[in-house]
């Protein structure tokens, strides 16, 4: 039978939660990494026992953790993550120039053919890849260089650069997201970049259409389709078919747009999900209600999901990374939550039930299914 | 650089033997429990003990000073004798108390954060 490993980094620590196919009964492993905040833990698309991880702390700087056992033992790897040539200046706050520092490794993103590759999405905004395992680092300075980079601020979270999706079907193909720049698109495997974020609405920006400035909280796609991206803007949820020349809202029914997570279900592209959160100053569910949104129809028309979700005095928040999917035959949707819960739906999200429910705050969720 | 794991004769004047303490998550991170011994040459310095360590310790590196910098992280400090020697020089020669092994250097984070 299947199993199902959920990797979930949090404010304190790493945990790693095992299950078989069921999908009902849970192992805790963890914390790993104890009292370090652990932006994200991702393992490898072609080796699922190599695992990384992205350790941080405010006292002693990043740290980048590798396992070739699915995380039962890990060793350090390397943590030198120096911007090319000279950095220059991107935006403040405030619009003064700010340097570029870095700051921490928000995503790490395997490789889907090599476990040796990863690729990783750091603060302030830049990419950086390894073909070593993360011995070593290089930054794909072209996208930090772009004639914009002096133009782009920080969100509230700061510069980050937090999503990283590799097209399956074309390794030159890359997407990445900042925060508040917008979505990039490389076709030269990070040798160039695009800006791709025409359609996009930000009213709390000067220019609302822009073509950078926009603040991408997360965006995701369908292995199967991977022209076809879904986003969760600040505020709006966004698609597009064309991959991301062109966004038209699909926000739908939702009770709010703003949110951060997003994911698509494993078997049916048009079935997404999304946790809608109250609005940019109140960083939790509306009414107090903890919903899953789900649409089959890729966007527009949305359904709340509740069955196992608290539905009063609810104020937790779901970050950006913290929602995956298993690829088990009935497909599993996974998410964290700033109050320390993980909740599993083994039916596509018909019904809930937490797997944990008192780690420290979670930041992201990712789940691999094993043979 | 010197070897630390290399034998000294202990009347090799030419050498230091400091004593250490890490904070807490950097003993975990290093694998080394209680205080650290690292062997540098006379006259020992912030920045000679700094080198000893992260040979010694790779996993150190980038962790207490940056990697290209060399600057302290701002959130430690580096205290010996009861004295803050934070905003010292580096290569300033530290306390003859501290280079010959009577008290330790400590390298310590700040009491702050959730």
């Amino acid at each position: 039978m299947s199993q199902v490993r959920v990797l979930a980094g949090t404010r304190k620590g790493a945990f790693i939660l095992t299950s078989d196919g069921k999908r009902n009964n849970w192992e805790v492993s963890g914390p790993h990494f104890a009292g370090w905040e652990i932006y994200h833990v991702k393992g490898s698309p072609a080796d699922p026992n190599r695992l990384y991880a992205s350790q941080s702390s405010g006292w002693f700087g990043q740290v980048i953790q590798t396992s070739n056992d699915g995380g039962q033992t890990w060793a350090p790897a390397g943590n030198q993550f120096t911007y090319k040539g000279v950095p220059g200046t991107h935006q403040w706050y405030d619009g003064t120039p700010h340097p570029w520092e870095f700051k921490r490794v928000w995503h790490l993103e395997p490789s889907h053919t090599d476990p040796e590759t990863v690729y990783a999405g750091v603060e302030d905004a830049a990419l950086f890849r390894s073909t070593d395992g993360g011995k070593t680092w290089e930054e794909l300075e072209g996208l930090r260089q772009h004639s914009t980079g002096p133009h782009w601020q920080p969100g509230a979270g700061g510069m980050c650069l937090h999503t990283v999706l590799l097209d399956p079907s074309n390794p030159e193909r890359i997407y990445i997201a900042i925060s508040a720049a917008g979505a990039f698109r490389t076709d030269d495997g990070g040798l160039t970049w695009k800006p791709i974020n025409k359609g996009l609405v930000s009213n709390f920006i000067p220019e609302p259409t822009a073509e950078v400035g926009h603040c991408v909280h997360h965006v995701v796609l369908h292995p199967a389709r991977p022209q076809v991206l879904f986003m969760q803007k600040h505020w709006d949820v966004m698609r597009s078919d064309d991959a991301g020349e062109s966004w038209h809202e699909v926000s739908g029914n939702l009770p709010t747009d703003f949110g951060f997570a997003i994911d698509v279900h494993a078997h049916e592209p048009e079935t997404l999900y999304v946790v809608p959160i109250k609005s940019d100053s109140e960083h939790f569910p509306p009414e107090g209600k903890l919903r899953v949104y789900r649409s089959r129809t890729g966007g527009n028309e949305w359904e709340p999901l509740t069955k196992g979700l608290p539905q009063s005095d609810c104020y937790v928040n779901v970050l950006r990374d913290a929602m995956a999917v298993d690829r088990m035959d009935r497909c599993g949707i996974y998410f964290g939550t700033t109050g320390g819960q993980v909740y599993a739906s083994p039916d596509a999200g018909d019904s809930w039930a937490p797997i944990v429910r008192d780690l420290p705050a979670v930041l992201s969720v990712e789940v691999q299914t094993l043979p | 650089m010197t070897d630390p794991d290399a034998p000294r004769k202990e009347t090799d004047s030419s050498y230091s033997q400091i004593r250490v303490l890490l904070p807490q998550h950097l003993r975990t991170l290093a694998q080394v429990q209680g205080e650290l011994l690292v062997e540098v040459a006379a006259p020992a310095t912030v920045r000679s003990i700094l080198d000893a360590l992260e040979a010694r310790y790779p996993v150190l590196r980038g962790t207490i000073r940056d990697h290209v910098t060399l600057e302290r992280r701002p959130f430690l400090r580096f205290f010996a004798c009861e004295e803050d020697l934070s905003h010292d020089s580096p290569d300033t020669h530290l306390p003859d108390a501290v280079a010959s092994g009577k008290e330790p250097l400590l390298i310590i984070g700040a009491i702050a954060g959730g």
